[in-house]
């Protein structure tokens, strides 16, 4: 669906020192390359700058890359733009494509002509958007009257009626209360495995992307720093897990083999184990410490995903460092 | 609406009352205008202002400031023709609403100079619309220029200072000078508006007019296309 190689796009910044302007050109985008095959869910992932709205405008055809290979749906997507559009929905989360003093039903309409979608097409579409997402109530609502959630539904839906084969997502679910985000979750996830929709989407709410997308991309200074599973990814990055356990008295924590570092809290009530994934199985631990102590429970808690994500780019930059 | 209407006719009770002044003291006629033609020039004027939308609302401008332009350019759309065929609806509301009142205002109360024969009325509404799309193609060019300038609000503003004076807007071109009004006849100016009121009173031949017109509408037009063109290459979007 996507192919992208070694995209590099340089913008010129003026930087004004009284009456004088210089430029200096800045690399948004440096050497990127990744494929996105059709049906999957992508989560690509960056802090601010990182270079992932200028890679989604280069593959949308807005912006065009200063060099680099990038096919998108077999088409070039800044030389067949309006191709590429009518096959592809955008969701840009900090903008909006709908009609401001219109209804959402008129914005709707406007976009069946402009996306020349037919009437059958069109009615079943919106029925299934407006029946999964709740839009019943606000239809007939002007778009500036709606609230961010009930807005965003409205944006997902506009960006679905032409039924693109690739749903681009950039960051969707900004500034959404955690039901309004969960409903989308959901809602992008079924579009995903029932329509096979592809999705992309950029996020800073990392539960998107556990919620969402098996597969992580990671972005920095225009760079992949890593791209794989969720799960590959953590065991890659952090070789740590963690057994948290809580005893029925309390008491010092259970000396046992495989445990790296201990850390105690409640007065020696709850114990946190860490222990290397490659070398100590949870059930090897688990099994030693419950002959040790008398445990109530215990949970194995696996490395958050911003603890994954600010290792990368702490190793990034710790290489970076060296060279 | 009613307020726009409201103001559209009071200013032009103004125009009238100074320009009636200024015939009275230049013995009743200036260049090819007498008291019934300066009052349906100014009717005239008064409703193609609304009309053609001479000064219009700086919208992509904005746009691009903000960096929501972004939304105008995935679409699979020609994004020109695309605004073009937006305000060519406007002016069908604005006919109803802008163009004809003030013109029956001004038939109805003043005296008024009918055109010399019947044919030009039709041309009179042709020459409208080609002026209303050349009106259009100014603005697509003064908005585009945002591209480059980022804050375009000068040029914007220079523009609604002058156009009104060079298109035939504040007096009738014939008033100016012979070398002025030469030069402003090789600019797109006098089609906004000058163009439709001439073909209407009768001044000059029709066709000619209206043939400067579309040459302009059509030029501008490509200008803007390929303004466009060039500015979605070279140029950055705003905003992450």
């Amino acid at each position: 669906m996507i192919e992208v190689r070694e995209l590099r796009r340089e913008f010129k910044v003026a930087t004004s020192k009284g009456l004088r302007r210089n430029y200096k050109t800045v690399t948004a985008v440096d050497g990127v390359t990744f494929d996105v095959r059709a049906g999957e869910a992508v989560g690509y992932v960056g802090p601010n700058g990182a270079g992932k709205s200028t890679t989604i405008k280069m593959l949308t055809g807005i912006l065009v890359p200063t060099s680099g290979h990038l096919v998108v749906g077999g088409v070039d997507p800044s030389k067949q733009r309006r191709d590429l559009a009518r096959r592809i929905g955008v969701v840009f989360g900090q903008r909006s494509q709908l009609w401001w003093d219109l209804p959402l039903k008129d914005s709707f309409d406007l976009l069946r002509s402009i996306y020349r979608v037919s009437a059958q097409d069109y009615r079943a579409r919106l029925d299934e958007c407006v029946e999964l997402l709740g839009l019943q109530e606000t239809l007939l609502t002007p778009v500036r009257q709606l609230s961010l959630g009930q807005r965003m539904r409205g944006e997902i839906t506009a960006a679905l009626l032409h039924a693109p084969e690739l749903l681009v997502l950039d960051e969707p679910t900004i500034g959404l209360d955690l039901e309004s985000k969960e409903r989308l979750r959901e809602f992008l996830a079924d579009i995903n495995t029932r329509r096979g929709t592809t999705l992309l989407l950029t996020t800073h709410d990392l539960d998107d992307i556990e919620r969402l997308c098996p597969r992580l991309m990671v972005i920095d200074h225009g760079r992949v720093l890593a791209d794989g599973p969720l799960d590959e990814l953590r065991a890659e990055v952090t070789p740590d897990r963690e057994l948290v356990i809580d005893l029925r008295e309390p008491g010092p924590a259970p000396d046992v083999p495989g445990v790296t570092a201990v850390r105690s809290e409640a007065n020696g009530l709850r114990h946190h184990l860490t222990f290397r994934r490659a070398e100590t199985t949870a059930a090897q631990l688990i099994t030693r410490v419950v002959r040790q102590v008398e445990v109530h429970d215990l949970a194995v808690v696996e490395p958050e995903i911003d603890d994954v994500i600010r290792k990368l780019y702490q190793r990034q930059l710790d290489q970076d460092v060296r060279r | 609406m009613l307020a726009g209407m409201t103001a559209n006719v009071v200013f032009g009770l103004l125009r009238v009352a100074i320009l009636a002044a200024a015939l009275k003291a230049a013995n009743g006629e200036i260049a090819d205008y007498d008291i019934a033609a300066t009052n349906t020039y100014v009717w005239i004027g008064q409703g193609l202002l609304g009309f053609v939308l001479l000064w219009g609302t700086n919208e992509l401008a904005e746009r691009v400031r903000s960096g929501d332009v972004v939304v105008d350019l995935y679409r699979p759309w020609h994004l020109q023709s695309a605004m073009l065929a937006q305000d060519v609806g406007r002016g069908g509301f604005a006919f109803l609403t802008r163009l004809a009142p003030p013109m029956v205002f001004g038939m109805l109360l003043f005296p008024f100079q009918f055109p010399p024969s019947p044919v030009r009325w039709p041309l009179f509404l042709v020459s409208a619309v080609v002026a209303l799309v050349v009106s259009f193609a100014c603005r697509f060019l003064i908005d585009a220029s945002a591209f480059w300038l980022l804050d375009n609000r000068g040029l914007y503003g220079f523009w609604n200072v002058t156009s009104g004076l060079l298109c035939g807007l504040t007096v009738p071109v014939s008033f100016f000078p012979e070398w002025a009004r030469d030069v402003l006849w090789m600019t797109p100016f006098p089609a906004l508006m000058q163009a439709p009121i001439d073909i209407f009173l009768g001044h000059g031949d029709p066709l000619r007019i209206l043939l400067y017109q579309v040459f302009w509408a059509v030029a501008l037009l490509l200008a803007g296309h390929l303004v466009l063109r060039r500015a979605v290459r070279k140029v950055v979007v705003q905003g992450g």
